[in-house]
């Protein structure tokens, strides 16, 4: 997709891609653990969620032939994690760290056995076919927009709807109330006669369906078949994106922007003229998105948690 | 006609405590029914059931004459009972309207077809109609008398009108039978007035009033008839205008009790402790100490009197050394202790019995044993070896069992858990440990807060003991009552500031409730 003309613009436009490529994922998946954390449970399996969500896209696309069909299998299979968190989290009231870790690596050895079952492979599930790009000719041929906007995955334009669409239930609804009062101070959503351990459920349950649709994004929106543990730590990069962006809808999509940024310049770097001798260190340019993560995070204003997150909501002496 | 009847309620918690013992009340409609009893008799337990936030063990509530089983608050808000919680059930971070329409949103039912309502896991996706609440909210607000912005975070209003947002969720409700739990404790003399003439207006309505409290002179002030709850029983129920403060307080107590505390007056000495226009800062690093200036002698009583949150947590602490000195000067006995560390300030004489005594004075999960020594646990007798740096389990012992004796501590035994012990009892520790070296200097933060009556008249004859042995004593508190009955002097807080000394003999709780409202010297004396 490499176009000619001036190679500053070629770089502008060639970045803005990127970031949005390697953006929307975290995106995705720093707005489903926004709907988890602000409920008031924390959500570490993110990463489990999306690796079951891409292996899901691909496997159901795989067996049906559609690719859309594919994207609605990764959201039920995140959102279907996604309630083995919230049953351990709220019903039995364990601890969010543990149970989200166990959500990691059952995602792990579950899409790493499947992936040999299926396609009897240890790397590489066979070539599926992608969700088809949507191609906007009228600007393709303008600098810096047509690379930048010219052909994107519908998954990107569905991202920045999820923003809003969250942005609105969030703090428009009364259900996005309910979760913003569950995350604060359980006991008083209690008293004013809402169920806590329904409204928690249904929280962590849409983070697994955001993060499914943020896998699905990795596994047939940017390529077209499932690579073992191919989110290779995105869900922990949107966790981070989501506390950079002090839990809010539109701090997840900045944050989650801002570090597909960081990513993206891992591979433009070495195509800047001048620096093409970085290629030879191309594994400690790989590294450099995270250490700026660390850097980022480190160097932010103290970002305000939910006040009740990651305590279980007991209510004295009923049951 | 009852409005409720609780017949024959137990309730046992998992902890094993047996909070309510076979209570049967029974409330008439439109009256004000008061709920007395010292803390732990049961009385919040008891509304809680009659709320539906706890289960009952045993026992049937009739609510207007229909019984009912309730599983959540949500089944008594039905039937018209509302609760103001003694620790407000507010989130801080959203605005009046949001908290008082929590579980009862108003939507804008844009799917509403044919006078039909959606239901309601869609109707919780429809837009907030926040607008027509605020209305609503104020609309209530102007019929019941309740100054309430809609608009305002909680967060930056104040703790007064907090309480009329927890009373305007209720009536938003469409309650007309109100539990209202300790509503004063957290109010000024001119707050609890006004409460009350919102709750005479109540009455006037017809509603009925439930209000639970163990303070004496309110239920006196404002009550139709008073039941007493005693370990979790019933004593009685009585009509108000054939009782006494008295007589309540026998039956809350089980025995007399002197309300006015006995002490000789004061032989001031030396001044022991000087603190010179102090500047401290809060935990969100806003300076809530703002120029303070005291002094107390040896062999006085200072009280502060104030509103919590008006600087006095963050003195006490500063003396202690438990927080920054942004600038002024501590002395004890004359010697600058500014910005010493907690230690070399305890070693200099200081002791600190902290405000909240589960947080700061005890480590729950430790033995009554190691909780009388922490603080002194470094040094002989209970450190040994070459540099002390083993522990004399034995000694440790000693001291323990002769400070239980001492102190008159109720625990099994000194190796239980503090957290076993009851709130009385913990205090007691705390103070044992405090005293127990012979400070010239005490700081006593609360240091009867949530204690029954028994366990606050014991604190306050160690206190004057402490005085007439010498000590210091810098007592803070937000009962005026205490203060009054114990000080020498009082100093009132306002702001951050010291705003007025008064001799308690010749003050008034009106006056010193007009200085703590933040009313200039000027002002009250006019």
């Amino acid at each position: 997709m490499m176009q000619t003309g001036d190679p500053t613009l070629v770089l502008v436009g060639w970045l803005l891609h990127a970031t949005l490529q390697m953006g929307t994922p975290l995106v995705l998946t720093a707005l489903g653990g926004m709907f988890s954390e602000r409920s008031g449970v924390v959500n570490i399996g993110l990463e489990g969620m999306m690796l079951i969500g891409a292996f899901s896209a691909v496997a159901v696309t795989y067996f049906t032939g559609n690719p859309w069909i594919g994207v609605l299998g990764a959201v039920v299979a995140g959102g279907l994690l996604a309630l083995v968190h919230a049953v351990v989290c709220v019903k039995y009231k364990g601890n969010h760290i543990v149970s989200g870790t166990g959500i990691i690596f059952l995602a792990s050895g579950l899409t790493t056995l499947l992936l040999q079952v299926i396609w009897g492979a240890k790397g590489y599930s066979d070539t599926v076919t992608q969700l088809p790009r949507i191609r906007i000719e009228a600007i393709r041929d303008v600098p810096v927009i047509g690379l930048a906007f010219g052909e994107l995955s519908p998954i990107i334009y569905m991202m920045f709807v999820m923003v809003a669409v969250s942005w609105y239930v969030m703090y428009k609804t009364p259900f996005g109330l309910r979760v913003r009062a569950a995350g604060e101070d359980p006991a008083t959503l209690d008293a004013a006669g809402v169920n806590v351990e329904n409204i928690r459920t249904v929280a962590v349950v849409i983070s697994g369906c955001l993060a499914g649709l943020g896998g699905a994004y990795l596994s047939i929106g940017f390529e077209a078949a499932f690579g073992k543990l191919m989110t290779s730590g995105r869900g922990f990069i949107a966790l981070a994106a989501l506390i950079f962006g002090n839990w809010t809808p539109l701090g997840c999509l900045a944050a989650g922007l801002f570090f597909g940024f960081l990513n993206g310049l891992q591979y433009a770097l070495p195509i800047v003229p001048g620096l093409e001798w970085l290629q030879a260190y191309n594994n400690f340019i790989k590294m450099v998105p995270y250490l700026l993560v660390i850097v980022a995070l480190a160097g932010i204003r103290r970002s305000v948690p939910p006040k009740a997150i990651g305590v279980p909501y007991e209510k004295e002496g009923r049951g | 006609m009852y409005a409720v009847e609780l017949e024959d309620i137990w309730k046992t918690f998992p902890s094993g405590t047996q909070a309510n013992r076979g209570i049967t009340l029974r409330v008439q409609a439109g009256e004000v029914h008061g709920l007395l009893g010292e803390n732990g008799a049961g009385k919040t337990t008891l509304m809680n059931i009659l709320y539906g936030l706890l289960s009952k063990d045993r026992g049937r509530v009739v609510i207007k004459g229909e019984e009912v089983e309730l599983q959540s608050p949500q089944d008594a808000i039905v039937r018209g009972v509302g609760m103001v919680h003694q620790h407000f059930r507010l989130i801080p971070s959203l605005t009046v309207t949001e908290n008082v329409v929590l579980g009862l949103e108003p939507v804008r039912d844009v799917l509403r077809r044919a006078g039909r309502k959606s239901p309601g896991p869609v109707a919780s996706l429809m837009p907030l109609d926040l607008t027509a609440a605020a209305r609503r909210i104020r609309e209530i607000a102007v019929e019941n008398g309740l100054a309430v912005d809609p608009d305002a975070r909680v967060a930056d209003i104040s703790v007064g009108m907090q309480q009329r947002v927890e009373i305007m969720k209720a009536l938003y409700r469409q309650a007309d039978i109100l539990i209202l739990d300790e509503p004063t404790s957290v109010l000024t003399p001119q707050e609890v007035d006004e409460l009350f003439v919102t709750l005479e207006h109540f009455r006037e309505q017809g509603r009925t009033i439930i209000l639970i409290t163990h303070k004496l002179r309110e239920p006196m002030a404002l009550c139709d008839r008073i039941s007493v709850l005693r370990d979790g029983e019933l004593v009685g129920t009585v009509d108000r205008e054939e009782t006494s403060p008295e007589e309540l307080a026998r039956m809350m107590v089980g025995r007399t009790v002197s309300f006015k505390v006995q002490k000789a007056p004061a032989r001031p000495g030396d001044v022991a402790l000087v603190v010179e226009d102090l500047h401290v800062q809060d935990n969100r690093g806003v300076e809530a100490v703002r120029g303070a200036s005291i002094s107390v002698r040896r062999g006085e009583v200072v009280g502060i009197a104030g509103v919590e949150g008006n600087g006095q947590t963050e003195l006490v602490e500063a003396v202690a050394g438990l927080r920054r000195v942004e600038s002024g000067r501590i002395l004890v006995d004359g010697v600058d202790v500014t910005d010493w560390s907690a230690r070399d300030i305890r070693e200099a004489g200081v002791c600190h019995i902290p405000e909240d005594r589960q947080r700061r004075g005890l480590v729950l999960g430790f033995s009554v044993m190691e909780n009388l020594i922490l603080g002194s646990e470094y040094r002989a007798p209970f450190a040994t070896g070459p540099g002390h740096a083993f522990l004399d389990l034995s000694a440790i012992h000693d001291f323990a069992v002769t400070l239980v004796q001492d102190y008159d501590i109720r625990a099994g035994s000194v190796r239980d858990a503090a957290a076993t012990l009851s709130g009385g009892n913990q205090q007691k520790v705390v103070v044992a440990r405090e005293l127990a070296g012979r400070p010239r200097v005490v700081l006593a933060a609360q240091p009867t807060r949530g204690l029954d009556v028994g366990a606050t008249e014991y604190i306050h004859r160690v206190l004057v003991d402490m005085r007439d042995s010498g000590a210091a004593v810098l007592l803070v508190s937000a009962e005026l009552d205490e203060i009054m009955n114990l000080s020498d002097r009082i100093a009132v807080m306002f702001d951050g500031r010291i705003v007025a000394l008064r001799d308690p003999e010749e003050t008034s709780a009106e006056e010193l409730g007009l200085l703590m409202a933040g009313h200039s010297v000027q002002e009250v004396s006019t």
